[in-house]
């Protein structure tokens, strides 16, 4: 295969992943290039969740290769993958219920700065600590939260702890999963506002049923359909793609509709 | 931050305060009873509070923690009956082959999850019963006898009941202390984490299971010394010590008290004994009303005594 971009961050080549007899990702290639914001959308069941889950690791494929900056992290576990720097946000909000906000992004800074088997200091006062976590706060407009337990926030609070939690970790890559869903009008259109700022700071891939907010965001879309990319390119190009139309007819919001 | 003054703080504090001066309570009435019944309280209390650590705030649900009571008391009990009667060497024995007996059963057990975690900490906890069992040089079934406590060159004498209660006491404090600031500190952050959700954590970095291992050890370690404590304070271990049931009545200690509160299984070693003490003295099945206590404090009050209190001082 010729590599038409030159030093992708993220490249996978023939992903496969099967449950059973359903084939989840089926030889599935890609490229993430550095700086970009890249959307992949598809129908339900077009196996966004199993991709990214095989990209952060929680979820293993059967054949096929990752690379993540040059360097083959296939067989890598989660956590080593995360301090390589690669981030991901749950789909379904997924944080640490019973601690407070801060508690959770400065976990995310403590995991990324060095070991931690430390048993003596108190970690709730590590200044720099807390302050990476503080700046991640303010950062998703959360800094007047930090300290209210998670279960307490709000859903659309709890979307932005997730963008919070994976900003302190420093990434390189930033995979989100669906972090438009759920949430209202007002709070959907704060989201997009924030990622238009973060992909200033950081490489994004986005996850998204939204696409208002794909269209509005992404540099390159990726259309997977059953497990396939059936088409990937800038915006404009996706919108007339015929193979894309095809794929969203019948689905209640078709692409064509947008833009 | 400063502890506040709230209902189990305070609670927490009349009870160190009264645990510190009961001697004092016990040489002025002559009552020497309550003094032995309290030795004994502080030593499960410790056990308690260990188990606490890896239960309470680790998620980890041992039900074989017991083992160490044991480990730690057959240290003591085999140097002794081999004529090292150091202290010193054989405290540092104790805990030693109780890190390495965590290690162990750590390394293996926490591949696991749930119902299999505590089925297989069960499983190696009675696997050290009945070894112990089949030590007949010393004991086997009968147990050993440890004929002469252990020996600190004249430091403290632990055969002087005053003596003894304040070294049990101290051991308490010190291991509440150290579990103090384990929580607090990063490494305590990250096994909090790790309980509250596992995948969150490893998906920012964390190898989980590097940081539970430790945990594990850790407890393992503290409830050595409560064994070396207790083979003392009793002048004899047996396999009894091991037994499931014993691992039972630490959980029971620690949800009565309270899963996760740094003093909550001292207040429910405390009420365990003690009713325990009590309802021997009218009945034989004293768990014919533990166990329904039991049961209403996991049904009403999931933070155990320690919970209800806080719940209280909240109004």
């Amino acid at each position: 295969m010729v590599d038409p971009l030159p030093n992708p961050l993220l490249r996978v080549d023939n992903l496969v992943r099967r449950y059973g007899g359903i084939t989840a990702t089926d030889n599935l290639s890609m490229e993430v290039i550095p700086g970009e914001l890249h959307a992949i959308i598809g129908p339900n069941g077009a196996g966004k969740t199993t991709l990214i889950s095989q990209l952060t690791g929680q979820v293993m494929p059967n054949s096929g290769t990752i690379y993540f900056a040059g360097r083959d992290v296939t067989s890598l576990p989660s956590y080593k993958r995360s301090r390589l720097g690669l981030a991901r946000s749950f789909q379904i909000t997924s944080l640490l219920k019973d601690f407070s906000a801060i508690d959770n992004v400065a976990l995310a800074a403590q995991a990324h700065d060095g070991h931690s088997f430390r048993f003596w200091g108190n970690a709730r006062k590590e200044r720099q600590l807390r302050d990476t976590a503080r700046a991640a706060l303010e950062r998703v407009g959360l800094g007047k939260r930090a300290d209210i337990v998670v279960s307490q926030l709000s859903h659309g609070e709890q979307r932005e702890l997730e963008l919070a939690v994976a900003l302190a970790t420093k990434p390189q890559l930033l995979l989100l999963d669906e972090p438009m869903a759920g949430l209202g009008v007002t709070e959907s259109a704060r989201m997009v506002a924030l990622l238009k700022e973060l992909r200033k700071e950081v490489t994004i891939v986005l996850v998204e049923h939204d696409m208002e907010a794909v269209f509005a965001l992404a540099d390159r879309i990726t259309v997977l359909v059953y497990g396939r990319v059936i088409a990937c390119g800038v915006p404009d190009a996706i919108r007339k793609d015929e193979e894309v139309k095809r794929a969203y007819l019948g689905e209640q919001h078709a692409v064509t509709h947008h833009g | 931050m400063t502890p506040k003054l709230n209902a189990s703080n305070a609670v927490a504090a009349l009870l160190c305060a009264a645990l510190v001066l009961l001697p004092v309570y016990s040489a002025v009435t002559g009552n020497i009873f309550i003094l032995t019944l309290f030795t004994r309280i502080a030593i499960y209390a410790l056990a308690a509070a260990s188990l606490n650590l890896i239960m309470g705030y680790g998620g980890m649900m041992s039900f074989g923690h017991a083992a160490y009571l044991g480990i730690g008391g057959y240290a003591v009990g085999i140097l002794a009956a081999e004529g090292i009667g150091s202290g010193f060497i054989q405290w540092p024995v104790a805990l030693a082959v109780s890190a390495l007996f965590a290690l162990l059963i750590g390394a293996l057990s926490l591949r696991t999850r749930g119902v299999y975690f505590i089925m297989i900490t069960l499983a190696f906890a009675q696997m050290a019963y009945y070894v112990a069992s089949a030590l007949s040089r010393y004991g086997g079934d009968d147990g050993l006898t440890v004929y002469k406590r252990s020996d600190f060159a004249g430091l403290i004498n632990l055969s002087d009941r005053t003596q003894f209660y304040y070294l049990c006491l101290g051991c308490l404090f010190g291991g509440l202390y150290l579990i103090w600031r384990i929580v607090n500190s990063r490494f305590g952050l990250v096994v909090q984490g790790v309980r509250s959700n596992e995948q969150r954590m490893q998906a920012i970095g964390f190898h989980a299971n590097r940081y539970r291992l430790v945990c594990f050890v850790i407890a393992g370690t503290i409830c050595g010394l409560a064994g070396a404590l207790l083979a003392n304070n009793t002048d004899f271990v047996s396999p009894a010590v091991m037994y499931w049931t014993r691992s039972g009545d630490l959980m029971v200690m620690v949800i009565l008290g309270g899963m996760g509160s740094l003093f909550g299984p001292v207040v429910g070693a405390i009420v365990y004994l003690l009713l325990e003490e009590l309802l021997s003295q009218f009945t034989e099945y004293s768990g014919l009303i533990l166990g329904p206590v039991l049961l209403l404090i996991v049904l009403f009050a999931r933070g155990g005594i320690m919970g209800l209190l806080g719940r209280m001082s909240r109004g």
